[in-house]
C-alpha cells in the first residue's frame, strides 16, 4: 500500500509516494538522495539519522514518511544558508569537533534543536541534548566545546549567521 | 632548522567543510546504476554441522538475482592466516557468520528472500574457553589447519590443535631468576572480546567486469590489501582490480584487512556482473564483523629486595575465535611488547592464538597492549604494594633507559623517548603523593592510580608507502596517498608537512581525498598508527623531488646552477637576486621563454619509505627487531567511587605521550582525548556476553554501551612530550592508538587505591566494582 505526501525538506516543497513501512529516512537517502543524514542503526540507538521533524530533533529511522506528511523536515543539507555556514556548523569545525564525520550530521541538527528552543544553554543541557548521538571518535569534549561555542557566538550576535 | 611554518600548528581539519555540510560522501553513500542489494543468512549456531540449505524458495522470489552458499566456493581468504571462508562450507563456526548470500533488486527483496532460506544444522559442542581448546580432549575450530596458507617464517600453527600461532620470547635464565627472587608474585587477569563500533558500519560495492576486472568501493582502511587479497583470493593480475575508498566513517583497525568485498564479488560475478552492494547491519557490525579478541593472561614477576625486576613470565592465552586471519599477529604483538615499557633481565613470554567457536578478532587500536598491560600494569602496582613501596617509584626504578635492552634485545636509546618522563609527568598531572580531597559524599570514596603503555606498529618487515605530488598550473601541489584518513586527520597533517617541504602556502596543498588503487600510490595499510611517521617521511621526499624539477628548470631559465635557485613562498628566485624570480605556476607544467622555447615539462615528484632494520623475530626466543620506533607514555586518573552502588566516575585522567614532535596539536588533541574516552569504554562497560551454547547475546547499542556525552570524565589533561625520535618526520612519532591502551590498567589502580580491592577483570563495570565491595564487607 502506497500514500501521497507533500512535506516540506530544507523549505523546498517535496511530493512523494511512499510505501507505508517507508520511513523518513529512507525517503530522505534514496528517493530525495539527501545522503547527509547518516544510518548508524537503524533502530533509534545511535543517533545518526537524527534530522528536525517541526523544529523538534527526531531519528528519521522511527518516523515513518507517512508521518512527516504535511511537516517541516530540516537535514543537515538544509543547515547552511546559500553556500554560507551556519555559526554552528563553523564552530565544529573551529573546535575540532568532527573526525570520521559519520556523526556528524546528527550532532549538528540535535544542537541545532537545542539552540532553536534554548539560545543559551548550560552545559547541562547541551551534554543532555547529544546524549543521545554516539560518537566513537571524539570524545565528545570537542562537540560539547562547539555547541557552547555556537550558543556564545549566536548570543553575542543576536542572530545565528 | 628554519623556523616552521606550519609543521607543528593548529591547522584545521581538511575535510571539516564536508563533514558539516553533509556532503561527504562515504560508501554508504554511493550508488552505481544497475546495483543490486545483498544481505547474508548468518549462522545462530556457535559450532554445527550444515546438514542441508534449501534456497529454492528463496531463488523463486520476483527480484532475487543471486543466491549463493559456500558449496560453490572453494576460496579460502585471510590476511596472515589464510583460514576464513566467503561462506560457510560445511560447518559453521561461530554464531553470526556468513552462510548464504542473496542479491536482489532491494534490500526489502533480499532480506524476504533470506527469510525463505532453509537451513538445516546438526549443532555440535562449541568451544567456548581458549583455556580449555588448548587441551588434549578439546574438539578442533580447525582440524584441516595444515593446509591453510600462511605467512611462512612469521607465524606458527599447530597441527591438531587449535593453536593458530604460538610467539615465544626467550630472555636470559627465568626460572633460575625467578626462584631465587626476594619477592614474587603471580597473578591472572582477564579482558573479554568487544568491538570497534565504527559509527559508519563497514559496506562495500563490488562490480565484476568483463575480462576478469573488478571495481570496488569500499569502506576500508587499506586499498592495496584489499586489492592484494583479492588478486591472491581470485587469482587475477592486480592490475584488474581497482579499489576506491570514499570517506570512511570510522575503522579503528576494523577495517583493515578483507571483510565484505570477497562476498560482493562472487555475488557480482554470479548475477552477470551487477554491482553488489552491502552495508553491515549494526547487529552484524557486532556478532558477524570481527572484534578485539578476549585474553586471558597469567603473570609471574619477582624481584630482588631494592624492588629491581629480576624475572617476568607472561603467558597469555587468546581469543582469537574462529578465525586468526589477521588475530595472530595481534598474539605476536602481544608477546614482544608483553613485559610492559621495563627492564626485564630474564623474561619468558607465551603468547597463544587459539581458535575457538566465537566470533573472530582483528585489528583494533592498540592492539595486544590494551590487553596485555591491563595485567602488566595491574601486576606491576600489586607487586610494589607486596614490596612496600610506591608504584611510581617502583615503576621509576625498573623503567628502560638509555643502555638497557627490550625483552627481544633491541637496545634502548635516547631516540625511543623517555618513559621516565612520561612516567613523572603522569604523577605529577595528578598530585600523586598527595591524598584525594574528601569524597562528596561520605558513602563515596576516591583513589589514584597511574599506568605505563608503550607500543611499536606491529606490521611486516617491508611494510612501504609511496607518494606522488603534482603540481598544478596555478602553482599548487595535489598530493597523492593511499593511506586512508578515516577520521584521524592525516591528510590534514600530510597537508602541512607539503606546504612546508614545498614551500608554498598552505592553502596551495591538497591531498586528494578518495583513494583509488588506479591513481594512488602503493601504501600497506593504514594502521598502527604508522601513516604520519612513513607517509610524512614519503611526502618529504616526494616534495624534495619535486624542488629539485624546480631548481633545475628555474636554474636553465636563469642561466645559472640549480643550488643557486631558491625556493620561497611558491616562488623560485636566484640566490642574492631576488629579482630574477618565477612563480611556481610558470615552472609546474614546464617553462616558456619569451620566444615560445620551453623547457623542462609538468612536475610531478615521488616519494617513498620502507621500514628499515626489521628482522623476524626468532621462532624460539622472540628475539629480533619488531619495531620501526616505540612510543611511550602513562595514564593517570583519579575516580570516586559510590560504595553504595559500585558506579565509579573518573574525575581527572591524564594521558601523557612521549609524541617525538606534534606536527599538528589540535589533531592531536582529538586523538588524545577519542582515544581516552574509548579506552573508557573498554575499562568500564564493554564486553560481549555469551550464553553457554556461545550464542552472542548483546549485538546492540542498548546491551552493549559505548561511552556517551554523560560519561566522559569530568577533567581531561593532555600532556605531550617532545623527545625527537631519529627517523621520523620532524622528530615525530605515532601517537594515535596510544591514548586508550592504559586507560584500564590505570583505573584498576584507582580502584585499588579507593577500596583496597584487587580487580583483575573487565569491564569494571558498576555491578562488578558493587558485588566485590559487598564481598569485601562480608569478610569484614
Amino acid at each position: 500500500m502506497t500514500h501521497e505526501i507533500v512535506l516540506t525538506v530544507n523549505g523546498q516543497t517535496e511530493r512523494a509516494t511512499v510505501p507505508a513501512s517507508m520511513t523518513l529516512l529512507e525517503l530522505l537517502r534514496e528517493p530525495l538522495h539527501l545522503t547527509g543524514t547518516k544510518e548508524g542503526c537503524g533502530i533509534g540507538e545511535c543517533g545518526a539519522c537524527t534530522v528536525l521533524l517541526d523544529g523538534a530533533a527526531v531519528t528519521a529511522c522511527l518516523v515513518l514518511a507517512v508521518e512527516a506528511d504535511g511537516c517541516d523536515v530540516q537535514t543537515i543539507e538544509g543547515e547552511a544558508n546559500d553556500g554560507q555556514l551556519s555559526t554552528l556548523q563553523q564552530a565544529f569545525i573551529d573546535a575540532g569537533a568532527a573526525q570520521c564525520g559519520f556523526c556528524t550530521p546528527g550532532m549538528i541538527l540535535s544542537a541545532r534543536a537545542l539552540l532553536d528552543r534554548s539560545p543559551n544553554p548550560t552545559d547541562e543541557e547541551i551534554v543532555e541534548a547529544i546524549a543521545g548521538n554516539l560518537c566513537r571518535c571524539t570524545g565528545y569534549e570537542a562537540i560539547i566545546a562547539a555547541v557552547r561555542r555556537a550558543a556564545d557566538r549566536i548570543g553575542g550576535e543576536g542572530s545565528d549567521g | 632548522m628554519a623556523e616552521l611554518r606550519y609543521v607543528g600548528k593548529p591547522v584545521a581539519r581538511d575535510d571539516a567543510i564536508d563533514k558539516v555540510t553533509g556532503a561527504a560522501r562515504y560508501t554508504h553513500d554511493l550508488a552505481v546504476p544497475g546495483m543490486l542489494h545483498a544481505v547474508m543468512v548468518t549462522s545462530p549456531h556457535a559450532s554445527a554441522r550444515i546438514v542441508r540449505i534449501d534456497t529454492s524458495d528463496a531463488e523463486a522470489l520476483p527480484g532475487v538475482r543471486a543466491v549463493l552458499t559456500g558449496d560453490g566456493l572453494s576460496y579460502r581468504v585471510g590476511l596472515y592466516m589464510v583460514d576464513k571462508r566467503i561462506l560457510a562450507r560445511g560447518v559453521v563456526r561461530y554464531h553470526g557468520e556468513p552462510v548464504v548470500g542473496i542479491a536482489a533488486d532491494t534490500i526489502d527483496i533480499a532480506r524476504a528472500a533470506c527469510r525463505l532460506v532453509k537451513v538445516d544444522y546438526e549443532p555440535l559442542e562449541p568451544v567456548l574457553d581458549p583455556r580449555d581448546a588448548l587441551k588434549e580432549e578439546s574438539p578442533l575450530v580447525h582440524p584441516d589447519l595444515e593446509t591453510y596458507e600462511h605467512a611462512k617464517g612469521v607465524f606458527f600453527p599447530e597441527p591438531k590443535t587449535n593453536i593458530a600461532h604460538h610467539q615465544r620470547v626467550r630472555k636470559g635464565d627465568f626460572d633460575t631468576a625467578f626462584a631465587s627472587a626476594d619477592v614474587t608474585l603471580t597473578a591472572k587477569f582477564y579482558n573479554p572480546p568487544v568491538q570497534h563500533v565504527p559509527m559508519e558500519t563497514h559496506a562495500t560495492i563490488v562490480q565484476t567486469l568483463p575480462g576478469d576486472r573488478a571495481e570496488i568501493w569500499s569502506s576500508s582502511q587499506s586499498p592495496y590489501t584489499v586489492r592484494h587479497l583479492l588478486s591472491v583470493c581470485f587469482g587475477l593480475p592486480h592490475a584488474n582490480i581497482r579499489v576506491h575508498v570514499p570517506y570512511v566513517g570510522g575503522g579503528f583497525g576494523g577495517k583493515a584487512g578483507l571483510h565484505l568485498e570477497p562476498l560482493a564479488y562472487v555475488l557480482s560475478k554470479a548475477s552477470g556482473g551487477r554491482p553488489i552492494k552491502i552495508v553491515a547491519t549494526r547487529e552484524e557490525e557486532f556478532n558477524t564483523l570481527p572484534s578485539r579478541q578476549g585474553l586471558h593472561s597469567t603473570v609471574e614477576i619477582g624481584t630482588d629486595k631494592s624492588g629491581r625486576i629480576v624475572a617476568l613470565k607472561a603467558t597469555y592465552v587468546w581469543d582469537a575465535g574462529a578465525y586468526a586471519d589477521y588475530g595472530v599477529n595481534v598474539g605476536r604483538a602481544a608477546a614482544y611488547s608483553g613485559g610492559g615499557p621495563y627492564v626485564i633481565p630474564n623474561c619468558w613470554i607465551d603468547s597463544y592464538v587459539v581458535y575457538t567457536n566465537k566470533i573472530f578478532g582483528t585489528a583494533y587500536r592498540g592492539f595486544g597492549h590494551l590487553e596485555v598491560l591491563w595485567g602488566i600494569e595491574r601486576a606491576i602496582d600489586m607487586m610494589a604494594r607486596k614490596l612496600d613501596m610506591d608504584p611510581v617509584e617502583f615503576r621509576r626504578l625498573n623503567l628502560l633507559r638509555e643502555g638497557e635492552t627490550t625483552i627481544t634485545g633491541e637496545a634502548f636509546t635516547a631516540g625511543h623517548g623517555s618513559p621516565v618522563e612520561c612516567l613523572d609527568a603522569a604523577a605529577k598531572a595528578i598530585e600523586w603523593g598527595t591524598p584525594s580531597e574528601p569524597a562528596s559524599k561520605p558513602y563515596k570514596v576516591r583513589g589514584k592510580g597511574i599506568a605505563m603503555l608503550h607500543k611499536a606498529p606491529a606490521m611486516p618487515t617491508y611494510t612501504s608507502c609511496a607518494v606522488v605530488i603534482k603540481l598544478d598550473e596555478d602553482g599548487a601541489a595535489d598530493v597523492l596517498v593511499s593511506g586512508v584518513d578515516y577520521g584521524q586527520g592525516t591528510y590534514t597533517v600530510l597537508k602541512q608537512i607539503a606546504a612546508e617541504e614545498l614551500r608554498i602556502p598552505i592553502e596551495k596543498a591538497h591531498v586528494t581525498w578518495e583513494c583509488d588503487t588506479a591513481f594512488s600510490p602503493y601504501d600497506w595499510q593504514t594502521v598502527a598508527s604508522r601513516f604520519a611517521y612513513m607517509g610524512g617521511n614519503a611526502i618529504i621526499e616526494a616534495a624534495a623531488d619535486c624542488l629539485r624539477q624546480i631548481r633545475d628548470v628555474a636554474g636553465q631559465a636563469f642561466d645559472v646552477p640549480p643550488d643557486k635557485i631558491v625556493c620561497e613562498d611558491g616562488v623560485a628566485f636566484v640566490d642574492g637576486d631576488p629579482d630574477r624570480r618565477i612563480p611556481y605556476a610558470k615552472l609546474a607544467l614546464g617553462y616558456t621563454f619569451e620566444n615560445g622555447n620551453s623547457i623542462g615539462g609538468p612536475i610531478i615528484g615521488h616519494g617513498r619509505f620502507i621500514a628499515t632494520g626489521l628482522t623476524h623475530l626468532d621462532p624460539e626466543t622472540g628475539q629480533g627487531l619488531p619495531a620501526q620506533y616505540w612510543t611511550y607514555g602513562a595514564h593517570a586518573v583519579e575516580v570516586e567511587v559510590d560504595t553504595q552502588t559500585g558506579e565509579i566516575e573518573v574525575l581527572d585522567i591524564a594521558t601523557v605521550v612521549d609524541a617525538g614532535k606534534v606536527l599538528n596539536p589540535k589533531l592531536c588533541d582529538g586523538q588524545v582525548v577519542g582515544g581516552v574516552v574509548q579506552g573508557l569504554g573498554s575499562a568500564l562497560w564493554e564486553e560481549f556476553r555469551f550464553d553457554e551454547s556461545g550464542r552472542f547475546l548483546n549485538p546492540a547499542f542498548v546491551d552493549y554501551k559505548i561511552p556517551t556525552a554523560k560519561d566522559i570524565p569530568r577533567n581531561t589533561q593532555r600532556i605531550l612530550l617532545e623527545n625527537p625520535q631519529p627517523g621520523g618526520p620532524y622528530g615525530a612519532r605515532g601517537v594515535a592508538e596510544h591514548p586508550m591502551i592504559s586507560v584500564p590498567g590505570a583505573i584498576g589502580n584507582a580502584l585499588h587505591d579507593a577500596l583496597g580491592i584487587e580487580f583483575t577483570t573487565l569491564p569494571l563495570n558498576y555491578e562488578r566494582i558493587l558485588l566485590r565491595i559487598l564481598e569485601q564487607g562480608d569478610r569484614g
